[in-house]
């Protein structure tokens, strides 16, 4: 019995901790698609502890019910093979369960996908390039480049497109939503906003060999206004970024942050195009299965 | 001396040097030892040839018990290391190569093997067959996973342990981003293991199909053999795509193919579709026995027979296709878009849906019981609710939109572990207790076990806990240091003591070994838990025929209704008895194996070709060996059902 209780004691300081004690960085969403995460979370948190105080509630019951110390020394419990109608109740019950859950989940999943149609401006494109162990952000329509750190406007969709040099990285800003690989030879969109202003701590989150444990970056996000004040300044201080000095910031190791005008991508383009990934980017959901099926012939998709 | 330079480790320490001493003094300890009391010729005779399913059993538990202490030793490091913030225990190289052990270690030389000793040592005696269907492939299984388990553990003092996580995902596996040797040692041991297992695979499959007592059709039997039939059904479906990834792997890191590097017009993302493709079946090998285990424990300690036999067939079947299907959810964020994600989600939940009527049928089973607390049940009801919150973490884990945020972080470490702790380890130990007066005849300590039960129980509950919340804050899995500011301090402090309450616990399950074979009684009878199936009609210890008579069977308790309504077991007259007979070739395969492996890893081309050629030569040798085994005189049995104390009925 003092296991159930010091469970049932765990149980209950995680969901009082879930719920707002103190918020956690992945329930503190400071955007749409942490938000949308953020309420599928405790949504399945709720329903699964629905069903763990079910489970527990029986369990509890039916060992304290029917140990041995209890009964009498003649009992002897009945052959019983089972019921057909009991299994197919705790079949069904499951099955509603998993039901209602995919129906968030498949909701939830699509709408994360489409975050930027909820703003009427268009998203503000963002390489992010991960390598050992690194984060350089190139914005093409600023042409600035910056590292280990990122600036965004508020209020404005911001699709970062993500790809490697070497192992692969997992980019996560976790109060601004959940996290998409940055891999080589290939690059993926992830759609995320912020609605208010403030840093915010991001990470890769992907093993990805010595030194990862220290390979984060920081997102600030600013009201438009001041956002461009900072795109001037940078343009009006910083540093061009020339190819050798780009190849020096690929070396394996940890930078501080730095900022440059220009970007890497006009002598390093991003590898675009491959894997049906490129094109318009409101085209992701119709090559979701060129996807799986380009795994084997990949070198025949190079533009 | 060049030659010798590449048998370095590449960044030495304390530990390595320090095990380096150690094994080549246990090393010399044990050959003094075996020679000292003229042991060589007894433990050759006896148990390095031998092709007996109990023997090979008992050799699997104790590799498995010694890897458990290798991957405990490993976690409790961790678990120091990241205790406090910025803590300079261990290196970051360091613990990338700890977690990367801790992981292989665990799930396949220590579950695999505890789960093969059990399978080995039970499902003959459940089946009332004489051993398995090829005894000799059975050794050679166990010595190809042994030579596996070696080759991978010896790369911690000769050349480096792999670092790229258990997963290995390219390109961080190639040998642009992991230098050493570790990876090839890697690749080289699963390779060795898993065909092992798929032989395994092979031979319980038709031993199951094919060995059965007369009168016990598919549905009569006991439901540790049912969930032992499926988990090697898919052994033999999920092993060859590890093979096929490991070999790919293989290649890349030493014959410079590209199938894994994408610039080259490989792709990385087919070793994580390979490796998962393997490794989400593998996570039901491990288990479904587990859940055998439990429909065993539980009827024999309530007293009662297993409730909704038929759904639990029916689920463990739908699980283990299910299993096939649900591989994409460990990438979720590799940038499939939502068709395909909500797809894997779907499948994926869809798992918890059988797993809830085994959970259901459980309880049911103690419904109207009459329940003691041996410790073997003790697990076995600790398993019910710690599992619980372990699999609805999994469904949770399961959809992809919130898994975005919970994937690579502390918050998965969390799941599985909770799912794999109380299922398979749990059981393990439960199985390993529930049987081992079987194989040894003599019982473990109850009182003792009952505090390694709280022990564990607990030590599992705070170990794991704190990791969902850290997960949720933030702290990504796999990061041997974080800073104060993030806050993630207090609960990796409370991760530490709970370990340290966990390896109290495994330490006091050695203490009961130990204090038990000094002092528990021997006199226990072949029945001590008044259980219900085929494996405690024979005498304890096992006499290696099993059976004198094959027995005769019409339900899946047969024991059981020999005691309550005495259904004859056991008709007719001795016969001779036909076993096979020991072989040495198993063991030099293994040997030979593991020389090919060690090559391998260092690119020794030569020794690696002639070893090629050995294991070519043993298969050889075998394919015109003439062997009929041997046959076991009625006097000799007559003699020996005497001696365990009288023949059974």
């Amino acid at each position: 019995m003092k296991l159930k209780w010091a469970l049932l004691t765990v149980l209950f300081i995680i969901t009082t901790v879930l719920t707002g004690c103190e918020p956690l960085t992945v329930l503190d969403p400071k955007g749409p698609v942490s938000k949308i995460q953020a309420d599928i979370i405790m949504i399945s948190v709720w329903t699964m502890a629905f069903v763990v105080i079910v489970v527990m509630a029986l369990f509890a019951i039916i060992v304290w019910k029917y140990r041995a110390s209890k009964q009498n020394d003649e009992y002897e419990p009945p052959h019983i093979e089972g019921s057909v109608a009991l299994e197919i109740f705790w079949t069904a019950i499951p099955i509603i369960i998993v039901a209602f859950l995919s129906f968030v989940t498949v909701k939830g999943t699509y709408g994360v996908e489409a975050i930027a149609n909820d703003y009427e401006e268009e998203p503000l494109v963002i390489y992010a390039t991960a390598s050992n162990w690194k984060w350089n952000f190139s914005y093409p329509e600023e042409d600035i480049e910056t590292v280990n750190y990122v600036f965004i406007p508020t209020n404005r969709p911001v699709e970062f497109r993500l790809y490697a040099y070497g192992p692969m990285a997992s980019f996560w800003v976790p109060q601004l939503g959940g996290q998409k690989y940055a891999m080589e030879g290939m690059v993926n969109k992830l759609t995320l906003a912020a609605d208010f202003p403030g840093e915010y701590s991001g990470r890769n989150a992907s093993f990805s060999g010595e030194g990862f444990a220290e390979q984060t970056f920081n997102v600030k996000a600013l009201p438009q206004d001041e956002y461009e004040q900072w795109v001037d300044e940078i343009k009006s201080t910083a540093e061009p970024l020339t190819e050798e000095k780009f190849n020096d910031l690929l070396k394996p190791g940890h930078l501080g942050q730095l900022t440059f005008t220009g970007t890497h991508l006009g002598f390093a383009p991003a590898p675009e195009g491959l894997h049906g990934q490129g094109g318009t980017s409101d085209t992701e959901e119709t090559s979701d299965m060129s996807d799986m099926s380009d795994m084997s012939d990949m070198s025949n998709m190079k533009e | 001396m060049d030659f010798f330079d590449r048998f370095a480790v590449p960044n030495p320490g304390p530990t390595i040097y320090a095990s380096m001493v150690a094994i080549v003094l246990t090393i010399i300890a044990i050959i003094i030892g075996i020679t000292y009391f003229k042991k060589w010729g007894y433990l050759w005779r006896e148990w390095l040839t031998t092709v007996d399913h109990k023997r090979i059993a008992l050799m699997y538990l104790i590799s498995a018990l010694l890897m458990l202490f290798r991957g405990g030793v490993d976690a409790l490091m961790m678990r120091a290391q990241t205790a406090v913030p910025e803590n300079t225990l261990l290196g970051a190289q360091e613990y990338n190569e700890i977690f990367t052990t801790h992981g292989v270690v665990m799930i396949i030389f220590m579950a695999m093997a505890f789960v093969m000793a059990l399978m080995n040592f039970v499902v003959p005696l459940q089946i009332g067959a004489r051993d398995v269907a090829f005894p000799r492939l059975n050794a050679l299984s166990f010595w190809l996973y042994f030579a596996g388990a070696m080759l991978f553990n010896i790369s911690f003092v000769i050349g480096g342990s792999p670092d790229a996580g258990w997963s290995s995902y390219f390109p961080l596996a190639n040998n642009e981003y992991s230098q050493s040797v570790g990876t090839n040692y890697y690749m080289f041991a699963l390779q060795i293991s898993g065909i092992g297992t798929l032989i395994t695979g092979i031979n319980f499959i038709t031993t199951i199909f094919k060995m059965r007592a007369p009168g016990m059709k598919l549905m009569k039997m006991p439901m540790f053999t049912w969930t032992a039939l499926i988990t090697n059904l898919i052994i033999v479906f999920a092993f060859p795509m590890l093979t096929v990834a490991v070999t790919m792997g293989s290649m890349d890191r030493l014959f410079a193919t590209k199938f894994f590097t994408t610039a080259d017009g490989g792709m990385d993302m087919l070793w994580a579709n390979l490796f998962w493709m393997w490794g989400h079946p593998e996570v039901y090998i491990l288990i479904l026995p587990a859940f055998g285990i439990y429909s065993e424990i539980i009827p024999t300690f309530a007293r009662r027979n297993l409730y909704g036999y038929k759904s639990m067939v029916i689920s463990i079947v739908a699980i283990s296709a299910l299993s096939f299907l649900v591989w994409v959810h460990h990438f979720y964020s590799m940038g499939q878009g939502a068709l395909v994600n909500s797809i894997f989600s779907i499948t994926t939940m869809a798992i918890a849906v059988p797993t809830g009527i085994k959970i259901f049928n459980w309880l049911f089973t103690l419904r109207k019981g009459k329940i003691t607390f041996a410790v073997p049940m003790m697990y076995s009801l600790g398993f019910i609710p710690i599992f619980t919150i372990g699999g609805v973490t999994g469904v949770m884990l399961g959809m992809a939109v919130a898994d975005y945020q919970y994937t690579n972080t502390m918050f998965l470490v969390a799941h599985f572990h909770l799912v794999i702790i109380p299922g398979v380890v749990f059981a393990m130990i439960a199985g390993m207790t529930y049987w081992w007066p079987k194989i040894f005849g003599f019982m473990l300590n109850e009182r003792i076990g009952k505090w390694a039960f709280w022990f564990i129980s607990i030590g599992v509950c705070v170990t794991f806990f704190p990791m969902f919340i850290s997960g949720l804050d933030g702290q990504a899995r796999r990061m041997y240091t974080y800073s104060e500011s993030t806050g993630f301090g207090i609960w990796n402090m409370i991760s530490f003591v709970g370990a340290l309450m966990l390896a109290a616990g495994f330490v006091l399950i050695v203490y009961n070994i130990y204090y038990s074979f000094r002092y528990s009684p021997r006199n226990i009878g072949s029945d001590p838990w008044d259980a219900r199936s085929l494996e405690w009609a024979t005498h304890s210890p096992v006499p290696e025929y099993n059976f004198a008579l094959t027995p005769q069977v019409n339900s899946s308790e047969a024991f059981w209704d020999y005691k309550k309504k005495g259904v004859e077991l056991f008709k007719g007259k001795y016969e001779e008895i036909h076993m096979p007979n020991n072989s040495g070739m198993p063991i030099i395969m293994g040997a030979i194996f593991f020389v090919w492996g060690f090559a391998f890893v260092f690119g020794m081309w030569i020794v690696g070709i002639l070893a090629t050629l050995g294991i070519f030569a043993c298969m050889i040798h075998r394919s015109f060996e003439k062997d009929d085994g041997r046959h076991i005189s009625i006097k000799e049995i007559e003699e020996t059902e005497e001696k365990l104390g009288g023949a059974k009925k």
